[in-house]
């Protein structure tokens, strides 16, 4: 009785969603990508994050990554369209929480301010891999690679010391040990 | 040196490869090289419609009712979007066409040129795949690669774009290569075990039903043979979906009628209660389904479908099984031989208390309409034009609406590919365009398309169309003045406020006809109705037939939305539903 003069159905169980990393390789061609994200978007999946780049230029063949949410249904579903298109060569999924995968990030912070804040900032990224790629009397640009959650903390701590501009990729991911995908 | 071609003489030696007979067309600037070419392949005969939409729908009443890919010629920007329906309407009933349109000349591309258009960004979520083909080197490749996607798996519509100055660019033509492994795209590696599985489900089954779908039609006639010799021997009730109707004869016993929204009494409490539910090439549709938590709550749920996106996409299985119907239903047909020596009378009477309770729902006569002597119920003109057609191979197609349900549910069809309908988008106008494609496809065949005068309205040009070509058709319109479905919903959902659903100003549709170059005929009263029917039968071009019936009757029985399968009301000679229909929405 939720909405009586709906023509359509409405599901009153829900289940939990998770995160998970989907990482598909495509031909590189033109409206790969627009095939794949309007893939989501038409059916209403969500996109968290997409990187995408050429992985192997003699073949052409491009990676893209997506991190996304959902039911246990929709992923299977992602999946599954994923795999009809006919540019999709194969695609693998990952749930976060799994140790045998590395997901990582990268983030360009630009920092200003006087010596002791960029220091202190400096000394907050320590742990995420820190390369200094630019920096003048009164700024810094700093190189972090970590996890999303970490760079979101990142993001937010070092606003009080002169952070002004955050750019960061979407996740990217590789198994560990010596197992590719396949 | 071989011969060099142009790109438009390259499209029609792929046409010519890929045994092309027809293309339903419209041309305009950017597809004129091609068309100029059109006059020295006499193979091709091209079908000139009266607007893109009509096009996309004529080729898809071909595909269906032939079995080959339907194709489509168009111009860029207008003539392109114009055929967006189309293939929409093919993507969701998983119809083969072969779209190709003309494109303006690459240098132009991007700049907004006369009828330009982004048509493969426009087209990309209503096909299966499409090409911008930017260089001639690409053409035939593509244009091979686009029937074999169209054609291969679960089909579905795909579209190539060609821009002006491919077709005037000059190559050499290569023959298509022989199939070579298609990206993995095709799934067809299903398992003996799973076959065992299946076999072994039906073995223990108690209260079983079969539920079909246009997979079993897409699989080709074959598959509708090795359907009935695989339900014949197991012995259980089989129900359709819209698309799947004809697969398994209509008037045979074990066939329970039409399920879901308007699907009969005995089938979705068949459904509803079930033990085992076994889904071959259907896609558990929100029409079919109904509410999805109280979806056959008591079944082991078996689900055979080429496309693995579709199985746990709605409804949880137990067993899915991917691959061809035909392939599988084989395998299955041939394990049930050897291992339950064809089961002989051990799974019968394993399923005769089912078989009594499904008898007693049948009783309910759940079909059943009050006939009147005074005006035509729009079921009993489906069911005279049924009777008095009946003993000829007759091909049907519907317009969307109250008359597509009660074609579905009152036309009984035997044979396989006889019933063309806009299932899965909907789309009013489709069954007009639909009949000329029927009828180029099978030129000596009767050619019917039960009508709404709404629906018609939306793509009456095509009448010219079936007028140039002599095409037969005969237009069949159930005529009640309003947009009956839309009508039927407000008066059971919406405290009978008909918001714009009467129909003010309608045509006078015998002289439409007239004016068309085609018969025209009107049919008021019952006593009038056979002989009216004969009368468009005997005559030997096109037909609008204005049968005049009932506007208040509604389509019945029905799963009020949000409701599960054993909740259905039932039509007014069921006196307790009666009660309840008087109320509108108290009813869901």
């Amino acid at each position: 009785m939720s909405n009586p003069k709906s023509a359509y159905n409405i599901p009153t169980k829900k289940s939990k969603s998770g995160t998970h990393i989907i990482v598909v390789w495509v031909d590189n061609e033109a409206g790969v990508l627009a095939r794949v994200v309007g893939l989501f978007s038409g059916r209403g999946y969500n996109i968290e994050s997409l990187a995408v780049a050429e992985v192997d230029a003699m073949k052409n063949i491009s990676r893209i990554t997506i991190v996304t949410t959902g039911t246990p249904q929709v992923i299977d579903q992602i999946k599954l369209q994923l795999k009809k298109l006919v540019p999709v060569h194969k695609v693998a999924d990952f749930k976060r929480e799994d140790k045998n995968v590395i997901f990582k990030e990268m983030a360009l912070l630009k920092v200003v301010g006087n010596r002791s804040k960029i220091d202190k900032c400096l000394k907050a990224c320590k742990t995420f891999n820190p390369v200094i790629l630019d920096k003048t009397k009164k700024s810094v640009v700093i190189q972090i690679t970590a996890l999303r959650r970490e760079i979101d903390k990142m993001n937010k701590k070092l606003k009080s010391n002169g952070l002004v501009s955050t750019s960061r990729t979407g996740a990217i991911a590789m198994t560990r040990g010596s197992e590719i995908f396949k | 040196m071989s011969k060099l071609y142009s790109g438009a003489e390259i499209v029609f030696k792929c046409l010519e490869d890929q045994d092309v007979e027809f293309i339903f067309g419209y041309p305009g600037g950017a597809v004129l090289p091609i068309y100029d070419e059109l006059k020295n392949h006499s193979s091709i005969k091209h079908i000139l419609v009266r607007h893109e939409q009509g096009a996309g729908h004529a080729a898809e009443g071909y595909a269906r009712s032939s079995g080959k890919p339907g194709v489509v010629l168009v111009t860029s920007g207008p003539g392109a979007t114009n055929v967006v329906t189309a293939l929409t309407d093919a993507y969701m009933d998983s119809v083969p066409l072969v779209c190709i349109s003309g494109q303006v000349p690459t240098h132009l591309i991007g700049t907004d040129a006369f009828q330009e258009c982004d048509t493969t960004g426009i087209t990309r979520p209503c096909t299966k795949h499409n090409w911008l083909v930017k260089d001639i080197k690409e053409l035939s490749k593509t244009l091979h690669e686009a029937f074999r996607v169209a054609t291969t798996g679960r089909p579905g519509p795909v579209l190539v774009d060609i821009p002006k100055d491919i077709q005037f660019a000059k190559i050499k033509y290569t023959k298509p290569k022989k199939e070579k492994k298609s990206n993995g795209k095709l799934h067809n590696n299903f398992s003996q075990d799973e076959i065992n599985e299946l076999v072994d489900l039906i073995a223990k089954a108690k209260k079983p039903v079969v539920y079909t779908g246009g997979g079993v039609i897409n699989s080709g006639p074959e598959a509708s043979d090795s359907l009935r010799e695989f339900v014949r021997m197991i012995g259980f009730p089989i129900t359709s979906t819209l698309q799947g109707l004809g697969a398994f004869p209509g008037d045979d016993s074990q066939f329970i009628g039409m399920l879901g929204m308007h699907g009969t009494y005995e089938a979705n409490n068949a459904m509803h209660d079930c033990d085992l539910l076994i889904n071959i090439g259907a896609r558990f549709d929100d029409r079919i389904t109904g509410k999805i938590d109280e979806f056959s709550p008591k079944s082991k749920k078996v689900h055979i479908d080429i496309d693995p996106s579709s199985i746990n996409k709605i409804i949880k299985v137990d067993l899915a099984i991917v691959g061809d119907v035909n392939e599988v239903l084989k395998a299955a047909i041939k394990t049930i031989s050897q291992k339950k020596n064809g089961f002989k009378n051990s799974n019968k009477q394993n399923v005769s208390k089912w078989w009594e309770k499904i008898e007693k729902w049948r009783e309910k006569d759940s079909l059943g309409f009050i006939n009147s002597k005074e005006t035509i119920k729009p079921q009993h003109a489906v069911q005279r034009l049924y009777e008095l057609t009946k003993n000829q191979d007759t091909f049907i197609t519907t317009e969307v609406g109250q008359h597509q349900m009660w074609a579905a549910q009152h036309y009984k069809f035997d044979k396989p590919n006889r019933w063309m309908t806009s299932g899965g988008l909907g789309t009013m106008g489709y069954g007009l365009p639909a009949a000329v494609g029927v009828q180029i496809a099978h030129p000596d065949k009767l050619v019917i398309d039960i009508a709404g005068e709404a629906s018609v309205l939306m793509t009456m040009q095509e009448m010219s169309t079936a007028v140039q070509y002599n095409l037969p058709i005969k237009i069949f319109v159930l005529n009640n003045k309003y947009m009956g479905m839309v009508r039927q919903w407000q008066e059971l959902l919406h405290e009978k406020n008909y918001s714009e659903s009467y129909s003010e100003a309608l045509p006078d549709f015998v002289k439409l006809a007239e004016a068309y170059g085609c018969k025209g005929i009107k049919a008021n009263n019952p006593d009038e109705l056979d002989l009216k029917i004969n009368e468009m039968l005997e005559h030997k071009g096109p037909v609008i037939f204005d049968c005049r019936v009932d506007p208040n009757e509604n389509c019945f029985p029905m799963i009020p939305s949000g409701k599960p399968h054993n909740q259905m009301i039932l039509g007014p000679n069921d006196k307790k539903d009666n009660k309840i229909t008087g109320k509108g929405k108290a009813l869901v």
